[in-house]
């Protein structure tokens, strides 16, 4: 692909930066009490035509699940609790719908739903499995790494799972801890053979789920829990897809490229707003959507243009995505790189209640790590 | 006074004794209720069920042809044609001649790897009991499975040597076979892996409304693991049409069975999920067939998984890589081979009945000699798939990265062709 040629020269110097930056503190860090800085869940417009109705992102999900139960006879849906609704609100009413016999509960063993999974898309069904948080996915791993993920090349394409989805909350809640806050789409990552998706909201979500449910491919669907209730928006009613494997810029910019997803897009967000406000950065906000296999033809324009990047994401710094991200942006465009590539990560640590404010990438860290990127 | 008051309590007691009464006056055959207590009655006798150890008492095998051959109850000799019993007999020999075979060329450095089935010949009568189309998801141990459906010397010899032939263009080690056309799942290695993907496929059969069944075999080894588990408690939970075939052996590489566990082996597992359970004498065709299509009619009819524990003894080593002279006593080995192998009982049966003899056997093991011979030829002249096979099949289209990735591998070759096995592959 056609790559632009050089960099777009810098348009604040760092003396001027400094000049921002002391008057903004003299007059107090007014910054992060803007009104320009929005309170919560930046709603989207929809991303396709059609009638919307308000939706939570569980409402959504709903939405996209009752969709591939109702234009697919061969879909079924499972997993712990998912009879009577599911822990998180998303299979209410399907059940009564669509029947028990596909939309039912597991026993709790999640080998066996993986298992059990693979086997159903194997026969050709479409399996849509719910793990009830991605903190419990691990006792299911040797069925994905081993069996999943390598169904077709071992059998070139004789036989495959491709029809199998795996949904499971992920991410940061407010009170979760060490079991119920886990990032785990590094270690999926780096499976080759399976794709992970992660939307950063409502009306992505939909969208994106019913195209993992149909892509013939095995699927990791990780849903920010955290937003489940806050994040509201309108949300097509009918039967829409997004494509997979393609990042989505959220708005364009000049100066520094700002790459996340899921529910750091958020404070990644507001990081860019202040940094406007602030030091007359203009960010280029990336949501990778796709981790793998990621859209990396978007990200090296972006990075081409701007020369700098922050990455964030809720997992660990070692061995977190953003590794990848900056293996391949450093491979791709070296020259083109004015500073280091910053990246806001969790501390590497297992993930503490108490001290989750101080531990996750917040807005004000993504922030500084822009600041860090422009005054090199 | 006193005297009353103690016949009162005596007498009392004995009532509540008697119609078994607590301490709080509640009847003890009610209970509060709530679907896991329902149907359990209550009890004062606290061992009342239990199986300690010591006590253990052993499933017997279900046994229709003895060790010699014998039918030990006629009516329940199986009603397979002269041809089927004939064709179980041949391949059960020409297993054995493969085995052989392929073992020496593995050990001449032709094939990698290779595995015997050496002493389980006798599970091919669960083929027979089965199907065309029933899926198979098997271990590894039970290729002649695979070989009564038509599975070919030739093709095994592709798979074995990963030519351009082989179905899955060479990806995987010897004995990871696999085929659409016959209904069998490809092999991988982890064990148990395929035991809860043989319920969900089954759950899927059940929802089509189609009148088949899937089996799953694994060895006793494979039963410890958390998916052997998973697979009969989803099974039974929700209601698959499943047949669960364990060959115990005796051995998982070097280790017995003893270390492997301490109950009634698998067999006793059954009960604690709900699951029908059957223990058959793993040498010995009849039963293995009658217990299999016993199997299959439930879980067709009824929609309910069947476990059957096959007793057997594994004469030759794990594999290639291992040597059974380590840990195994060859005196058994051998009397075992003399006495107890399968293949001795059904010639015994079918020479009887007029159906065989010496002169066919000496010719067929000519045939099968003659064929691996001139197939190991064939097979290692063949060249290996082509090198854009490397990086098809992974997704179910090649993403961009992979193009990317095969085309600097291209040019790495290109600059360095006379380093790499080049000429082995199509061009």
């Amino acid at each position: 692909p056609d790559r632009p040629p050089g960099k777009t020269k810098m348009s604040l110097t760092s003396s001027r930066l400094v000049w921002r930056c002391l008057r903004s503190f003299s007059t107090g860090v007014k910054g992060w009490d803007s009104p320009n800085l929005p309170k919560g869940y930046v709603a989207e417009p929809s991303p396709v035509k059609g009638e919307t109705k308000k939706m939570n992102l569980v409402e959504a999900i709903r939405s996209g699940l009752d969709i591939a139960l109702q234009t697919d006879p061969t879909a079924v849906v499972f997993g712990e609790d998912v009879a009577f609704g599911g822990v998180f609100r998303c299979s209410v009413g399907l059940q009564a719908k669509y029947g028990k016999s596909r939309v039912f509960n597991t026993p709790l063993c999640e080998q066996g739903i993986l298992g059990f999974g693979i086997g159903l898309a194997v026969h050709g069904n479409t399996a849509v499995a719910e793990i009830q948080f991605a903190d419990y996915i691990h006792p299911a791993f040797d069925q994905v790494v081993n069996e999943a993920a390598k169904y077709r090349y071992r059998s070139a394409s004789l036989y495959h799972c491709g029809r199998l989805t795996v949904r499971a909350p992920y991410g940061a809640v407010g009170h979760g801890g060490l079991y119920h806050s886990q990032s785990v789409e590094s270690f999926y990552a780096h499976i080759p053979g399976i794709t992970v998706v992660i939307p950063r909201g409502p009306s992505q979500a939909k969208g994106l789920l019913l195209s993992a449910i149909r892509d013939d491919n095995p699927t990791f669907f990780f849903e920010p829990k955290a937003l489940y209730r806050a994040a509201i928006e309108d949300v097509p009613v009918g039967d829409y897809t997004l494509p997979l494997s393609q990042a989505e810029i959220l708005h364009e910019g000049s100066n520094v490229t700002v790459i996340g997803y899921g529910a750091q897009i958020q404070p990644l967000r507001q990081a860019c707003i202040v940094a406007k406000e602030q030091l007359g950065v203009s960010c280029e906000l990336i949501d990778l959507r796709t981790i793998v296999p990621w859209d990396e033809d978007t990200i090296i324009k972006s990075v081409c243009k701007t020369g700098r990047v922050v990455i964030a994401h809720e997992d660990t710094f070692t061995g977190g995505f953003a590794g990848e991200l900056i293996a391949t942006i450093q491979a791709e465009c070296f020259l083109n790189l004015e500073a280091p590539i910053q990246r806001v990560c969790s501390w590497d640590t297992p993930f503490p209640l108490v001290y989750e404010p101080f531990c996750v990438p917040s807005k004000y860290r993504c922030f500084e790590a822009i600041k860090k990127v422009v005054s090199f | 006074m006193a005297s009353v008051l103690v016949r009162a309590v005596r007498s009392c007691t004995r009532l509540c004794a008697a119609k078994n009464w607590t301490a709080h006056g509640r009847s003890l055959s009610s209970n509060p209720g709530g679907h896991s207590w329902s149907g359990i009655q209550y009890t004062t006798d606290m061992l009342a069920g239990s199986s300690p150890h010591k006590q253990q008492v052993f499933r017997p095998m279900y046994q229709v042809l003895d060790h010699t051959g014998k039918v030990l109850d006629a009516a329940q000799v199986p009603d397979l044609s002269n041809t089927q019993l004939v064709k179980m007999l041949e391949l059960m020999i020409t297993v054995g001649v493969m085995d052989q075979q392929l073992y020496k060329a593995q050990r001449m450095g032709l094939i990698s790897f290779y595995m015997m089935s050496s002493g389980e010949e006798a599970v091919v009568a669960s083929a027979a009991a089965l199907a065309h189309d029933d899926m198979v998801f098997a271990q590894y141990r039970e290729p002649i499975v695979l070989y009564w459906r038509g599975y070919t010397i030739d093709q095994v010899l592709d798979q074995s040597f990963g030519n351009w032939l082989d179905l899955a263009k060479g990806r995987q080690m010897p004995v990871h076979f696999g085929s659409k056309d016959l209904h069998f799942q490809f092999i991988s290695s982890p064990l148990s892996t395929q035991m809860p993907q043989a319920p969900g496929y089954a759950y899927g059969i059940k929802l089509s409304g189609k009148k088949n069944c899937v089996i799953c075999y694994f060895g006793d080894g494979a039963a410890q693991e958390g998916d052997a588990h998973a697979a009969m408690n989803f099974a039974s939970t929700r209601g698959c049409p499943v047949i669960f075939f364990c060959r115990n052996n005796g051995y998982a590489i070097s280790t017995p069975t003893h270390d492997q566990y301490a109950g009634d082996g698998i067999v006793s597992r059954g009960p604690g999920y709900g699951m029908e359970s059957i223990r058959v004498d793993g040498n010995d065709v009849f039963a293995i067939y009658n217990a299999t299509k016993h199997a299959r009619e439930v879980a067709v009819n009824e929609h309910r998984p069947v476990l059957i524990e096959s007793m057997s003894y594994r004469l030759g080593s794990h594999s290639t890589s291992d040597d059974q002279t380590g840990y195994q006593d060859m005196n058994i080995v051998e009397q075992w081979k003399r006495e107890y192998h399968p293949v001795i009982r059904l010639r015994n049966y079918l020479v009887e009945k007029g159906l065989w003899d010496a002169e066919r056997e000496k010719g067929l093991l000519a045939a099968v000699s003659d064929k691996l011979k001139k197939g190991l030829n064939r097979a290692r002249d063949e060249p290996k798939p082509h090198l854009d096979y490397l990086f098809e099949d992974v997704h179910s289209k090649l993403t961009p990265r992979l193009e990317r990735q095969k085309r600097e591998m291209m040019e790495h070759i290109k600059e360095y062709k006379d380093y790499y096995p080049l000429n082995q592959h199509e061009s």
